[in-house]
């Protein structure tokens, strides 16, 4: 009996990545904008995607594929807002992987303009794992604390956008929105920052447009 | 926190060596892990210990080779290598930075009884 020595080299989330950039071609070329958010839990992504549905009414479509570890509840809510909506329960799983959404994406409508998914709650796990999404936004809520950046930095570094959410609270926290923005900028100088809050209505435009301008350089294939 | 289905892969991934090379007993395995690949390497270390149980890998050690941040600097060219969350270049101290290691969860090598 010998012992031999085998260099592997083998990606551990090759698989995923594989599957990721499967639904990335699907989703660019049916023209769909695809949308990973992330955040913790109860961070506002649902009310955000209800804020966005009614922004988007007469002008843009979209669907929703939500990821949760138990309950239909999340889609339940879009699906009041006429919005198409997949729930996908992980059963304990802490992040969604891209065969997950793979599995759905042949119910999705083909004609769309948006494909938001709205991760599990949690600010550490799903950063890692690629979606096949075009666009990821982090959401951090100001119950949270503004120093969420520095101590979650592998969230922030992975995503393109920050929203920060419940900004209508902002007067009775000890939150700095703009520490918080700093902090996460410092991590990932690139990220756009977005303030809203989806109970109120504001700021919810303007990352509606940014994701309408995301659609149309995807459409022009200049993404 | 997913460390388990991690290594789950990990004794797929040993099982196919195995069979290809004809080996009967996996000895050692080696893991790059950048540590911002979101992997705790303790928990790695506990979930590898409970599953290697009843496997061809049941006497195996786990190596773990923890992978520092390495940033490139488009500006100026610099390379640094970072221990904490500090992602700016050590050279010029531009924030532009790609990281070019510090993310992989990589099967590196393993050692099989053949």
């Amino acid at each position: 009996m010998s012992t031999r020595t085998i260099r592997v080299q083998a990606d551990l989330l090759a698989t995923n990545k594989r599957a990721a950039a499967a639904i990335r071609e699907e989703l660019r070329g049916r023209g769909i904008l695809g949308v990973n958010l992330l955040s913790s839990p109860g961070s506002g992504k649902t009310t955000l995607l209800e804020s966005l549905a009614d922004r988007f009414k007469g002008r843009h479509t979209m669907a929703v594929i939500e990821g949760d570890i138990e309950t239909e509840r999340d889609a339940e809510r879009i699906r009041r807002k006429g919005v198409p909506a997949w729930q996908i329960t992980t059963g304990g799983a802490c992040h969604l992987e891209a065969r997950m959404v793979g599995r759905v994406l042949g119910q999705v409508p083909a004609d769309i303009d948006f494909l938001f998914i709205e991760n599990v709650g949690n600010l550490v796990c799903p950063a890692s794992y690629d979606l096949g999404e075009e666009v990821r936004c982090v959401l951090l809520s100001s119950p949270e604390g503004d120093d969420k950046p520095a101590k979650y930095p592998q969230a922030f570094l992975s995503a393109d956008a920050l929203v920060l959410t419940k900004t209508d609270l902002v007067p009775y926290l000890p939150f700095d929105p703009g520490r918080a923005a700093a902090e996460a900028l410092a991590i990932k100088p690139s990220l756009r920052v977005f303030a809203v809050s989806a109970l109120r209505g504001e700021g919810v435009d303007d990352l509606a447009a940014w994701f309408i301008e995301g659609l149309e350089r995807l459409r022009s294939g200049r993404a | 926190m997913h460390e388990l289905s991690l290594v789950a892969s990990v004794f797929d991934l040993l099982e196919d060596k195995a069979r290809e090379h004809g080996g009967a007993r996996v000895t050692a395995v080696v893991l790059k892990v950048g540590v911002l690949s979101g992997v705790v390497p303790d928990l790695l270390e506990s979930a590898f210990e409970a599953y290697k149980k009843g496997t061809l890998a049941e006497s195996a050690r786990l190596e773990i080779a923890a992978v520092p941040v390495r940033l490139r600097c488009p500006d100026c060219g610099g390379d640094t290598v970072r221990e904490d969350a500090d992602f700016s270049c050590a050279a010029c101290g531009s924030r532009r930075v790609e990281i070019v290691e510090g993310r992989e969860l990589v099967v590196e090598r393993i050692e099989l009884e053949t």
